[in-house]
């Protein structure tokens, strides 16, 4: 637990300088291809900076304004509140921020930086397909990702890294696409986008391969794991994630960079390598095997 | 010759040791205070709601006076248990009365639409199962303590600053289920 603690503040360092040293690289080669030299560098590590300082205080921020998620008040979720409190008192923390985001399908996802300054967020459909004891194996799993510093890791890893992915994908697309477009001038401009896309999409992979490397399918067994502790019910989540799984409505305001966050792979019909490469979640039918298993050790004792 | 710097690394390294030690067992002491206080506010905010809650019921159905008075009774029992073991034996009778209570409550339909009663009921189902977390908080920080208590090295430094064992939160298993709440 305070191993795993430690590891995620170290590997969340890690997120931070790779992106650095990433952005820090691109620029040098825009000042290169154009006539900035060393400006380059140099307006590379200020948005490297200020890149960082936002990844790490207000990721939390940028993931709930992008996944279209409101506050709440008691009045309006008194049965949510009481079991978000509730789990948030099993598990010795600051009760998280509320948030619940209105798509009917069934998905949940905590962010922010520590457990003081955390977040959970929850869609309508989540609300009106489980029943209490699955609501809790869900909360549970996510107030396990604020205990573990998960959601340092996650958050951090959508500002940085999500956005480079996104990046890439986009300027990929215009460079395949762009091209006949082009007119005299744009040309050079053109032809430097063209190139930056293809160290991009050559980087691309390397960079999902990282986001993989970070956000380990492990800790989402482990989240499982010990969000049974919390509840000492692991059916509950058992059940919750056979439902989320039979659901097959993918969530709207979800996408290749914050996909990672929920506790089922929001994007439901993926396919192709690229798409693969970014598939942080393990398995559901073998998340739901370890849990049973853990229902059946306790029958035995 | 090389033996002073040796000796001088040990004691620091020991140092740092047994502050480590000894800064996990206030903690651990801090975070039973405070999760025996949290247990204290779910408590009384089960007392709390409970007056309204019946208040409620009475306004359907008045004549089910055995009811509210047994659960008055259990109510003012718990609130005026003098230790553990009696409150938690009241609160068991608590849990019993403001079960029939609810099944009380399911003979009379109106009540099931009345919102004020929804809400109630809801909170009261709530702030049972925080009762239940903030117990099992309790006593899970109860037997790290008491591990730590017992382990090596961590026995030397407990006993060397007083360090007590606490007591586990027992209760019988039955009140750990909260209020039923179907209809």
């Amino acid at each position: 637990m305070y191993e795993q603690i430690a590891s995620n503040i170290r590997r969340s360092w890690l997120v931070i300088i790779i992106f650095s040293i990433f952005v820090l690289f691109l620029g040098y080669i825009f000042g290169e291809l154009t006539q900035l030299g060393y400006g380059g560098v140099f307006l590379a590590a200020l948005i490297a900076i200020f890149m960082s300082w936002t990844g790490y205080y207000h990721s939390d921020k940028i993931v709930l304004a992008m996944s279209r998620a409101r506050p709440i008040e008691k009045d309006e979720y008194p049965y949510l509140y009481n079991v978000i409190e509730g789990l948030a008192i099993a598990a010795g923390v600051h009760t998280p921020k509320m948030y619940v985001i209105d798509d009917s399908a069934p998905n949940a996802f905590a962010t922010g930086r520590d457990p003081e300054h955390s977040a959970i967020a929850v869609t309508t459909g989540l609300l009106e397909k489980l029943n209490r004891l699955e609501l809790e194996g869900v909360i549970a799993h996510e107030m396990s990702h604020i205990k573990n510093y998960d959601i340092r890791l996650a958050s951090l890893a959508v500002v940085m890294v999500g956005i480079i992915a996104l990046l890439s994908d986009w300027l990929l697309r215009s460079f395949w696409w762009g091209g006949r477009k082009r007119d005299e001038g744009g040309r050079e401009l053109g032809g430097i986008l063209a190139l930056v896309g293809l160290i991009l999409a050559i980087l691309a992979p390397l960079i999902a391969q990282l986001m993989r490397l970070a956000l380990s399918r492990q800790r989402e067994y482990l989240a499982d794991v010990s969000g049974t502790m919390l509840t000492r019910y692991p059916e509950g989540l058992a059940s919750a994630l056979a439902k989320l799984t039979m659901d097959r409505e993918p969530l709207e305001v979800a996408n290749k960079a914050t996909a990672h966050l929920y506790i089922v792979n929001p994007l439901k019909d993926i396919s192709g390598a690229i798409n693969n490469l970014f598939n942080t979640h393990p398995p559901i039918d073998e998340r739901i095997k370890r849990l049973r298993a853990l229902t059946f050790e306790k029958n035995i004792k | 010759m090389y033996l002073y710097p040796v000796f001088l690394i040990v004691i620091v390294l020991l140092a740092f040791v047994f502050i480590s030690i000894y800064n996990r067992f206030v903690q651990l002491r801090n975070r039973i205070e405070n999760a025996w206080a949290q247990i204290d506010v779910q408590l009384k905010r089960r007392y709390d709601l409970i007056p309204n809650l019946v208040e409620t019921v009475k306004g359907y159905a008045a004549h089910e006076k055995e009811v509210f008075e047994k659960v008055t009774q259990a109510r003012a029992q718990a609130i005026n248990a003098s230790n553990v073991g009696s409150q938690a034996q009241a609160e068991n009778m608590l849990t019993g009365t403001l079960k029939t209570l609810f099944a009380v409550a399911e003979a009379y339909p109106e009540l099931k639409t009345n919102q004020n009663f929804l809400m109630l009921q809801e909170e009261l189902s709530g702030t049972e199962s925080k009762i239940a977390y903030a117990r099992q908080f309790y006593n899970d920080e109860v037997m790290k303590l008491n591990t730590m208590l017992h382990a090596f090295p961590s026995n030397i430094v407990g006993s060397l600053f007083g360090f007590k064992e606490k007591e586990y939160f027992e209760i019988e298993e039955v009140s750990r289920e909260p209020v039923e709440v179907q209809f």
